[in-house]
């Protein structure tokens, strides 16, 4: 099977929102932004775990609704003086069709080391 | 392309402040040059005093050190006095004849002691307080002399002379007034702190003039005479007499100067490619010796020099404190008085206790404290904003705690707290670690705190107490900018956005980020909403509402918990259920496992534990059982609380329970600047506790009490009792009247009760009682809003809207 799956339409991923991926166990936030960029990330806030994709989006960045941490998206980073990261997730868009870079074998897009 | 050159001349506090700020929005926008007299990088000179009496060093006060000049790819130089500027090649040169051209060039100079022109007064031994040369000159003669005499008995004098004192040296201060600090202190204060330092072993000659400075054996100043004749011993002499702005440089470039050099309120001098901030700066006028106003002078030059050109300095108040450890002192405005203004004042020369604020037409517009100077900034918050201090005249002396301050007091005296005292008790932050963060990152603004340490950066609740602390931490550097943005997206405060939207006629977001030229693309988490708020405040029915700009609470219209899960509150009106309504709930709950159930403290019935994706299901089940949403999760009507009132209670004088339900149905589905809750008591028992709601009836016999801007939350705020009337419909009217002024002029997230608080009651009355038209368009704009608020947003979800919000896409490997 290929790396890359369909998740969803460009039109059901409105600009400035997220939507929810479940693969197996793993949530995944794909977010859409003001400049159509889509971008995904494990649905998991570094500080205390909250749903990032609830969050209100701005630039690259998501705010989380819990405590207000501001994660950009593209890198995974939590902007400072916050410290932390994200796992990121492989995105493409093709004939408006918005795919996610999934499997198990997928090495992380970014480097971050996830703390429990 | 080539970068621009920018060039700044003076590596001082306000320069480098310019620079970090116009490297925060548009960096690489230059390449930079900096070029400094003295051999350090940038460091804090407010702190010389505390290194001088040996409670920091000059390494504690390096505000960027070398390191960070190279990061952020500054060309620095050290030790090279600048003493030409070519302007018509854009050119300056240094004393060693190194060169720097320039396309912007940026004058920091800052200011020179003032050296009184007495014979000797260039002897060895003869310095000023300036730099950290003066301080280390100071520290060694300490060593060696015994005999200090500091000349002026102001800010700086005092400190030196503090300072000396602390070294070891027996110091006197000469002053030429008849009382110390006299341009900051009246009379009676300056008496209090000349007998506290005096108790620190000091000595004092005040009205004093200096005659001559005596040349001892060795060549070093040996005595100081002054003109009665009298003579003292002096080892090591002090100037601390004033500051005149450096414009020598410039003055010699033909930039015009007068008394500093003259800036406008963009900070450019009469050549456009010049700019210049500081000590050194004449703006409309005034040359500023404190940080704060340089700080805002620096703000506006960076934003000019960023070529942004949409912001001005208008000017600052500004307030004095001594930092000299075991004084307290504070003093802003005009502290003396004349014969159109009132002074109150308390004394009590036993206690070292001294206040004394002066009021004239009813605003603050001077304050002197001596001792217990908590409440200082309370009272410049109060002479900047021009607040209208009648309502409190009586207990203003006595603080701000003293009038119940919903939650934006400086509370205790936080210097008297223990390191592990907590100050955020949302985020769990102590007192240790917020001053060690101010100090080991030096962090000057509440912004940074918050950022840094994350105190009070969630309810807000001890915003005063981290003020203070850094306030006390840092010394002057408490001062807020007289302005506020909304936002770190914009330079507009709440109040001109919301002016903006409604004078401008701006009903969607992006006009108003064109308009007001927002700096962000998107704004951000706070302004979003802000925005979306007063867009649907001010446009009801043509501003399309944006849920994406909403928090996710009332984007989901449930409240998030901390495991991600919902919780649902239906609407009871006026706290009434019934068995019918109890059994669907009971259903509902056992339908989707509720795992907790229970009962709000307004009256209702809260459903915890709710899955995201069950929440349009769960609706669905509701809306069909009559229910609609109680908006619990909203910063949106609430809760309208009732007690039984006459249909049951023998005390109760009217239909409280009814004229609730009433309400509750004129007012639910109303978006708010932050949540509102009403109550009805059926008699001054008060039971329905009304007079902790942001608007509360009581009835009595005779009519209906109406009680506005009470808070039971974070701060409790008992309500103002704003009018009594006699029938229910005007109970209707002024409800809607009330909340329609408060949704229309209340920034957001700024409850009822510190809304009444900035604005005076007097105000509310004014606008409500007074203005009887005013009133009635308040209550039919509060009603026309109401049409297209008042939709169920369960309903309409059950229904089918927003579903890809609660849906969650599944795949599985």
């Amino acid at each position: 099977m290929s790396d890359w799956i369909e998740v969803a339409k460009m039109e059901e991923l409105p600009r400035l929102s997220a939507r929810v991926v479940q693969f197996d166990t793993v949530k995944i936030a794909v977010f859409r932004t003001s400049q159509d960029a889509v971008l995904a990330v494990k649905d998991r806030c570094p500080h205390r775990g909250g749903p990032l994709s609830q969050g209100i989006v701005h630039g690259n960045l998501v705010t989380c609704p819990m405590h207000n941490w501001r994660i950009d998206l593209a890198t995974g980073e939590a902007v400072q003086p916050d410290q932390g990261c994200v796992r990121t997730y492989e995105t493409k868009v093709e004939d408006g069709r918005v795919y996610l870079r999934l499997s198990s074998a997928a090495a992380n897009a970014n480097s971050c080391v996830e703390h429990a | 392309m080539q970068k621009m050159k920018l060039v700044m001349v003076g590596n001082g506090m306000a320069g480098m402040r310019t620079i970090e700020e116009l490297l925060k929005i548009a960096p690489g926008l230059y390449d930079i040059t900096v070029f400094g007299a003295e051999l350090h990088p940038n460091y804090n000179r407010i702190l010389l005093s505390p290194v001088l009496a040996g409670e920091q060093t000059v390494q504690d006060i390096v505000l960027n050190s070398m390191d960070w000049y190279a990061e952020n790819g500054i060309h620095l130089h050290l030790g090279k006095k600048i003493d030409k500027i070519d302007r018509k090649n854009r050119v300056v040169e240094a004393e060693d004849g190194s060169r720097a051209e320039y396309d912007r060039l940026l004058l920091a100079t800052g200011s020179n002691p003032f050296m009184l022109p007495v014979p000797g007064a260039d002897l060895p031994g003869v310095i000023s307080f300036r730099d950290i040369a003066d301080v280390e000159a100071m520290i060694s003669a300490s060593a060696q002399y015994k005999h200090a005499v500091v000349i002026g008995g102001g800010l700086l004098g005092l400190e030196a002379a503090n300072g000396l004192k602390q070294r070891g040296m027996e110091v006197s201060v000469v002053h030429i007034a008849p009382w110390l600090m006299e341009r900051q202190l009246d009379e009676p204060a300056a008496r209090l702190l000349q007998k506290s330092l005096e108790d620190k072993g000091l000595k004092f000659l005040l009205q004093k003039q200096t005659a001559e400075l005596v040349r001892g054996e060795s060549g070093r100043v040996c005595a100081v005479n002054f003109k009665d004749g009298e003579s003292i011993p002096a080892d090591l002499v002090v100037m601390a007499v004033g500051i005149r702005p450096n414009t020598e440089l410039a003055e010699s470039a033909g930039i015009h100067c007068h008394r500093g050099i003259v800036v406008n309120d963009t900070m450019q001098t009469f050549d456009p490619r010049v700019y210049a901030v500081g000590e050194c700066v004449n703006h409309r006028g005034v040359a500023y010796g404190l940080v704060a106003p340089l700080f805002e002078q620096a703000k506006v030059a960076a934003n000019h020099l960023a070529e942004y050109g949409i912001s001005r300095y208008q000017g600052s108040v500004t307030s004095t404190k001594l930092k000299v450890t075991g004084i307290d002192l504070f003093s802003a405005g005009d502290f003396t008085g004349d014969e159109g203004t009132e002074s109150l004042v308390f004394s009590d020369p036993g206690s070292g206790d001294y206040k004394k604020v002066v009021i004239k037409d009813n605003k603050l517009v001077g304050a002197c404290l001596y001792g217990d100077t908590i409440n200082g900034a309370w009272y410049f918050d109060l002479l900047r904003e021009g607040t209208d201090i009648s309502q409190f005249r009586k207990t203003i002396l006595f603080g701000q705690h003293h009038l119940g301050d919903s939650g934006h007091g400086p509370a205790d005296h936080v210097a008297a707290l223990p390191d592990t005292a907590e100050i955020c008790g949302c985020n769990g932050v102590c007192k240790g670690d917020i001053v060690k963060a101010i100090v080991d990152k030096k962090l000057f603004t509440l912004d940074d705190v918050r950022a840094h340490t994350k105190a009070s950066s969630s309810c807000g609740s001890c915003t005063g107490l981290v003020e203070a602390l850094l306030a006390h931490t840092v010394g002057d550097y408490s001062v807020a900018p007289s302005k506020k943005p909304l936002c770190k997206c914009t330079e507009h405060s709440h109040d001109e956005v919301i002016a903006a939207i409604k004078d401008k006629g701006l009903k969607s977001m992006r006009a108003v980020f064109d308009f007001l030229e927002w700096k962000t693309p998107d704004g951000c988490a706070s302004c979003r909403p802000a925005l979306n708020y007063y867009l649907l405040a001010r446009w009801p029915g043509e501003y399309q509402d944006d849920k994406h700009s909403r928090f996710i609470n009332e984007r989901a219209h449930g409240n998030i918990q901390k495991d991600g899960s919902f919780s649902v509150v239906p609407r009871m009106w006026g706290g009434l259920t019934n068995p019918k309504e109890l059994r669907a709930i009971a259903d509902v709950a056992e339908k989707y496992r509720v795992p907790e159930v229970k009962v709000t403290g307004g009256q209702r019935i809260d459903l915890f534990g709710v899955k995201k994706e069950d929440l349009p299901l769960m609706w669905k089940d509701l809306s069909a059982a009559g229910f609609v949403s109680g908006h619990a999760y909203g910063k949106a009507l609430r809760t309208v609380k009732t007690c039984v009132g006459s249909q049951w209670c023998r005390f109760g004088t009217q239909d409280s329970t009814g004229l609730g339900v009433k309400l509750e149905q004129l007012t639910w589905g109303s978006w708010m600047p932050h949540k509102y809750k009403l109550a009805v008591s059926g008699c001054p028992r008060n039971c329905a506790e009304a007079t902790i709601k942001d608007f509360g009836v009581v009835c009595v016999d005779s009519g209906y009490e109406l009680h506005v801007g009470g808070n039971g939350g974070i701060k409790v705020r008992v309500t103002d009792l704003l009018c009594k009337v006699e029938t229910e419909e005007q109970v209707m009217e002024y409800c809607g009247a009330f909340a329609q002024l408060y949704r229309e002029e209340a920034h957001y997230l700024e409850r009822t009760a510190p809304w009444v608080e900035r604005v005076g009651l007097n105000y509310i009355k004014q606008r409500i009682l007074e203005d009887e038209k005013g009133r009635v368009e308040l209550n039919e704009r509060f009603k026309h809003g109401q049409r297209f608020a008042q939709i169920d947003p369960w309903k309409e979800r059950a229904e089918g809207v927003d579903a890809t919000e609660f849906q969650t896409i599944r795949i599985s490997a």
